[in-house]
């Protein structure tokens, strides 16, 4: 009877012990699928690291996993990919001067558009001109409307 | 001028799209260029009891190319290197990428063997170091052991011939 219990205690405490590493598995895989999202696979370049079933990409996949349980941050896990391959891996391009144009170009491009926008309408404001109507034109006018406005009376 | 502007930007663009479809896009610079070669010790493919290091090569100008018998390109290549190593130029040093060992040498056995020695990676870690993503690749590397230069792909008789030799001839006088 003892060793039953004894039995029945081990084995339930032993079935917690796996399923703490179960959920530890999940999460480190949770974090290693995040993170690799924003990278890319260099064999086929228009997917991330994460979706990417190629060789290399689980290779790599691996050694961020590995990383990760070593107690490796998330930015030293991104230099060590960048060192051997490139901002190139990063789907999202670093602040430097290569790349100066491309985070600000398209906001030049837009400041240019609106500067474009603003001297077109600039231009066809200038075409209007604001001529006060002289007084025999007024005079004119009401007669014609005057006489209008008879006509469809009759 | 009315037409003028958008005809300019219109070129402009042209000319963008030109470069653009002119280059590989397969072809990432490598950021190990002009950096010291990674360090490693792997087991040699023939003779799987010995190890080659990158630092016993230290005074030598030399050429590291990453290869397997699974890849097709290699295939490609593989003429042009045998050509290049019977010139005795630069010694070729290959890296059997992620590869069964008797695929490597039942392959070298069939198509001739360009190199002085090969080790075999077989899971692939050298080849993460030294940020292969494709083989064939090759590193040419000095005599301080620094990367010089990288072939990314099958080298042909051109890129030997005008890029590679003139490097190894310079980096041999340095």
């Amino acid at each position: 009877m003892k060793y039953l219990l004894l039995g029945i205690l081990l084995a339930l405490s032993l079935s917690f012990l796996t399923a703490a590493q179960e959920s530890n598995d999940a999460e480190l895989d949770e974090r290693v699928r995040v993170f690799s999202q924003q990278l890319r696979c260099l064999v086929c370049q228009n997917e991330t690291l994460a979706d990417s079933q190629a060789m290399l990409a689980m290779d790599l996949k691996q050694q961020i996993r590995e990383q990760m349980k070593a107690g490796k941050s998330d930015k030293e896990i991104l230099a060590y990919l960048t060192a051997r391959y490139g901002d190139f891996v990063l789907y999202r391009p670093p602040m430097k001067r290569q790349t100066l144009l491309l985070w600000f170009g398209p906001f030049i491009l837009l400041a240019l558009g609106f500067c474009i926008l603003f001297r077109y309408i600039k231009g066809r404001r200038d075409q209007i001109h604001e001529e006060p109507l002289s007084v025999e034109d007024h005079h004119r006018a009401v007669e014609l409307l005057r006489s209008e406005s008879g006509k469809e009376i009759a | 001028m009315r037409y003028l502007i958008p005809l300019i930007i219109f070129l402009g663009l042209l000319a963008f799209l030109a470069i653009g479809l002119g280059r590989d896009p397969h072809e990432v610079p490598s950021p190990l260029v002009n950096k010291p070669a990674p360090q490693f010790q792997l087991a040699q493919l023939h003779n799987p009891d010995k190890k080659f290091s990158a630092d016993q090569m230290r005074g030598k100008v030399w050429l590291l190319n990453v290869w397997a018998s699974w890849c097709v390109s290699c295939r490609e290549e593989h003429p042009y290197l045998l050509q290049l190593s019977r010139t005795r130029k630069v010694p070729i040093y290959g890296l059997d990428w992620k590869d069964q060992r008797e695929d490597g040498i039942g392959w070298l056995s069939e198509l001739g063997n360009p190199y002085v020695l090969c080790v075999s990676d077989l899971d692939g870690r050298v080849a993460i170091d030294y940020g292969v993503y494709g083989a064939p690749e090759s590193y040419l590397i000095d005599k301080n052991g620094v990367i010089r230069f990288k072939q990314i792909g099958p080298f042909d008789a051109d890129t030997i011939e005008k890029k590679l030799i003139p490097l190894v001839e310079k980096l041999n006088q340095e």
